[in-house]
């Protein structure tokens, strides 16, 4: 027989467990979130109001945006704890820059300060071959504390500048610029993912480094593009929120943030161990974790239970996703 | 007395049949020396042994009594310890602690220091060890670390220990060191199996040798009739080979496409050579002599620590990217830690390295690259399914998915680090024939194998590495098994280049 004449061979029919384990990586939060929907559709009546639902978008808006570029980063097999603190400080030197200069200009910064977080921490975590986890953490308290130097600690306002305001709050075609910014990010970088040379070699640097490495890919340059590109989602979220409300706290956002988005991600089911993930997914994940706390607003329940939900959640989603990879 | 009877054993891992009806009977306190070839099976009879896996067939019989040993626990229970390669020694803890690991004696549940330190001197004054109990073993050599596992396995009451290759990694002192341990083992009444590469050393210590061939028992006998010839002869003569495609001569004056010149790298040392285009070379030598080493150095996935590598006139950069550029590429070892995305599908396995050539502006082109990526793996493996993930294919097609994305760069040099490893017999086929049609059409392959007859049969020139140096480079009618063997194992003084 030559080369020629020879079938590369399909694998066996796959069997059941393969058929759910492929099912839930194609469907996954898909699901749960319909399911969520539908029941406080029907057990909440205000949950259907469309200033309901466009206010869980707003909210949403910085979140997902990050949610987006750390899904990447998490893809490319790196892992970002520093976005809530560099939200932080983008949030506040935007609306420093916004009334001391203008508002134009304090958007620029705000974008600016998040890249160059960025850029930093993919530094940290290639050249100086520090721990993602550790390294974000620790820039993590760097962007804090010099957020805190910057604010003095107080609270930054610019009630007197509302044109800054225009910049997430303007209404088009019925949503916020907030909500259009989030749509244009999830998109965007779904074809990024999907479609370029750079999103291949994301999911190669995440899927096995080595590989990539000796097939050519030039693997510590694309982990630093994605700590960039977060880095500077997270500094487009704080602008945009700081807009939203005309105030900024060096230390909104935070430790809080970076577990929101994270859980998003994960929920979605993005693995922590790189190499796999959509943004759809991503996008689906932390809407659902917003359709939970809605859901625990209207209907009155006890917040504390809240968080006790979406930690069973979250142990879950990593719980199924370790099980879909039991035969590796 | 017999010690240890292995009747009938067999194992098989994957497709590839390891151990073939081995029956040996191992004489108490004696020492007993496996050799062979690369993949003979000596090392996987060693562990079966040890417990480190079980037989597939046959049995063990330890004085006159059945046992089955699940584990290296199980066998240590009854008395058999191995010492591996690697050692497994916890770094942090010291000497004394890594010798009591898991049976430290206790006194109302907390360790009992004071009886701990008795039991080590005890132990190293029987044994005459030389080892500080207090030293931290992550500290020592790797040859005190050794004599740390041996007197762990002493600990225990072990009177079979199984050393493999035990002095692949030593100095010519801590070997000699090394070999007085073992005879002061044997003097000790312990049995000791030695499973070695180094045939001086097996002839000066062994009492009993059996040579392995292709996973069988070619003889088992009293050393002192043997020598390192009438060893190497043992280890060769297999069946009649396997088809290989018949050689073309590469053309004599074709243009040198890649010359290295003086490269040292980790566990390579000033390595020169050159190919020309056309030309399949083969690297033998035995396992940990280097040749993965060169492999990686050459590509640049390894830094070099000297010496340079040119291709025609462009010198390689030191990374996989640049060397990729420059129309040198390489198939790693491992397919699946070096090479695969298992879990991604074909198509991105295949077009890893030339996506960027089929996008416009960073956007894929998808029908182009799957028309580009379709037709090379026509070429190399039949009509396959581009969409299904790389882990569903077996080992053969794998390393097929990996020539083809090789081949898209249209390297002038191709370096295939154990191209056949773990592949059936019908790719093996397949890849051979590739091969020999790649350098007819132009390309400089250079390959590492075990096989010796791949080598044979494939390469037009053979270099043999040893010790991270090249000992030997034969063509045409010296390129022998035996002299390549008896340059892989040294000995034959004169080889050394």
């Amino acid at each position: 027989m030559t080369a020629a004449e020879q079938v590369i061979p399909e694998r066996p029919v796959p069997t059941w467990s393969q058929r759910t384990q492929t099912a839930i990586q194609r469907f996954g939060i898909g699901i749960p979130f319909a399911i969520t929907f539908i029941v406080l559709s029907v057990i909440s009546p205000p949950f259907l109001r469309s200033q309901n639902l466009t206010n869980i978008l707003d909210q949403q808006a910085g979140i997902i945006i990050v949610a987006c570029a750390g899904s990447v980063v998490l893809i490319a097999g790196g892992i970002d704890l520093s976005i809530g603190a560099i939200y932080g400080l983008a949030g506040a030197i935007a609306l420093n820059t916004a009334s001391s200069v203008s508002s134009p200009l304090g958007v620029v910064a705000g974008l600016a300060v998040g890249l160059a977080v960025g850029l930093v921490n993919g530094i940290v975590v290639t050249r100086f071959r520090i721990n993602a986890l550790i390294g974000t953490l620790a820039m993590s308290f760097v962007v804090a504390g010099i957020a805190a130097i910057v604010t003095k600690g107080n609270l930054v306002v610019a009630f007197d500048h509302p044109d800054f305001q225009q910049f997430a709050a303007t209404r088009i075609l019925g949503i916020t610029s907030a909500a259009w910014m989030m749509t244009i990010t999830a998109i965007a970088a779904t074809i990024t993912l999907s479609r370029t040379t750079f999103g291949r070699y994301v999911y190669a640097a995440g899927g096995n480094s080595q590989a990539a490495r000796l097939g050519g890919v030039r693997v510590d340059a694309i982990r630093v593009a994605t700590f960039a590109l977060s880095g500077m989602a997270a500094g487009l979220a704080g602008t945009i929120d700081s807009s939203r409300v005309l105030s900024a706290q060096a230390t909104s956002g935070g430790q809080f943030l970076t577990f929101t988005v994270l859980t998003g991600i994960i929920v979605g089911g993005t693995s922590i161990l790189g190499g796999e993930g959509s943004m759809q997914r991503t996008v689906v994940g932390c809407l659902f974790v917003a359709l939970v706390a809605n859901g625990f607003n209207l209907l009155g329940l006890d917040p504390f239970y809240q968080q006790v939900t979406l930690g069973v959640i979250l142990l879950l989603a990593v719980g199924l996703d370790a099980w879909s990879r039991r035969f590796e | 007395m017999v010690h240890l009877e292995v009747r009938g054993l067999g194992k098989s891992f994957g497709a590839t049949r390891a151990l073939d009806d081995v029956s040996i009977e191992i004489e108490s306190g004696t020492v007993h020396a496996f050799v062979g070839e690369n993949g003979a099976g000596k090392s996987t009879l060693g562990k079966i042994v040890a417990g480190v896996f079980p037989p597939d067939q046959g049995d063990l019989v330890l004085r006159g009594e059945p046992v089955a040993f699940r584990s290296p626990r199980e066998a240590l229970e009854r008395g058999i310890a191995i010492v591996a390669q690697e050692v497994a020694l916890v770094p942090q803890l010291t000497v004394a602690q890594n010798v009591f690991l898991g049976a430290e004696p206790r006194r109302a549940g907390f360790i009992d220091r004071r009886a701990m330190a008795q039991r080590f001197a005890r132990l190293t004054t029987e044994s005459g060890f030389d080892l500080d109990g207090r030293a931290v073993v992550g500290r020592l050599s790797i040859a005190e670390q050794q004599q740390v596992e041996i007197l762990r396995s002493l600990a225990r009451q072990a009177d079979l220990i199984v050393l493999d290759e035990p002095t692949a990694s030593l100095s010519a002192k801590e070997t000699e060191r090394l070999h007085e341990i073992v005879r002061s083992l044997r003097a000790g009444g312990r049995t000791v199996i030695l499973v070695s590469h180094f045939l001086a050393e097996v002839l000066a210590l062994a009492d009993t040798v059996t040579v392995l061939r292709d996973g069988r028992v070619v003889r088992t006998g009293p050393a002192n009739v043997e020598t390192e010839s009438s060893l190497v002869a043992a280890m060769l003569g297999r069946p009649a080979a396997r088809a290989y495609p018949a050689k073309q001569a590469a053309p004599p004056d074709s243009p040198v496409v890649l010359s290295i010149r003086h490269l040292s790298a980790p566990g390579v040392h000033d390595v020169s050579l050159e190919l020309r285009a056309g030309e399949i070379v083969g690297i033998a030598g035995l396992i940990g002599a280097g040749r993965s080493e060169l492999a990686r150095a050459i590509y640049g996935a390894n830094p070099a620590t000297g010496g340079e590598v040119e291709s025609g006139s462009t010198r390689l950069g030191g990374t996989p990217a640049a060397s990729l550029r420059a129309g040198v590429a390489m198939i790693p070892e491992s397919r699946k830690d070096d090479g695969l995305f298992l879990r991604r599908p074909i198509r991105e396995n295949v077009s890893l390295s030339t996506v960027a050539s089929f996008a416009r502006f960073g956007f894929v082109r998808r029908g182009r690259e799957r028309s580009r990526v379709s037709e090379e793996l026509h070429r190399v493996a039949g009509s396959p399914l581009l969409e299904a993930p790389a882990g569903a294919l077996s080992g053969g097609n794998q390393q097929k998915l990996l020539f083809a994305r090789t081949l898209l760069v249209h390297p002038g040099v191709l370096i295939a680090d154990e191209p056949t490893r773990g592949v059936d017999v019908g790719s093996k086929h397949d890849l051979y024939e590739l091969i020999v049609r790649l350098a007819s059409d132009g390309m400089a392959v250079l390959f590492i194998s075990n096989e010796m007859e791949e080598i044979l049969g494939l390469a037009h020139r053979v270099v043999v590495m040893r010790q991270g140096r090249l000992v030997a480079e034969l063509a045409e009618e010296k390129m022998t098994e035996e002299a390549i063997l008896e340059a892989a194992f040294g000995t034959v003084a004169g080889t050394a280049a």
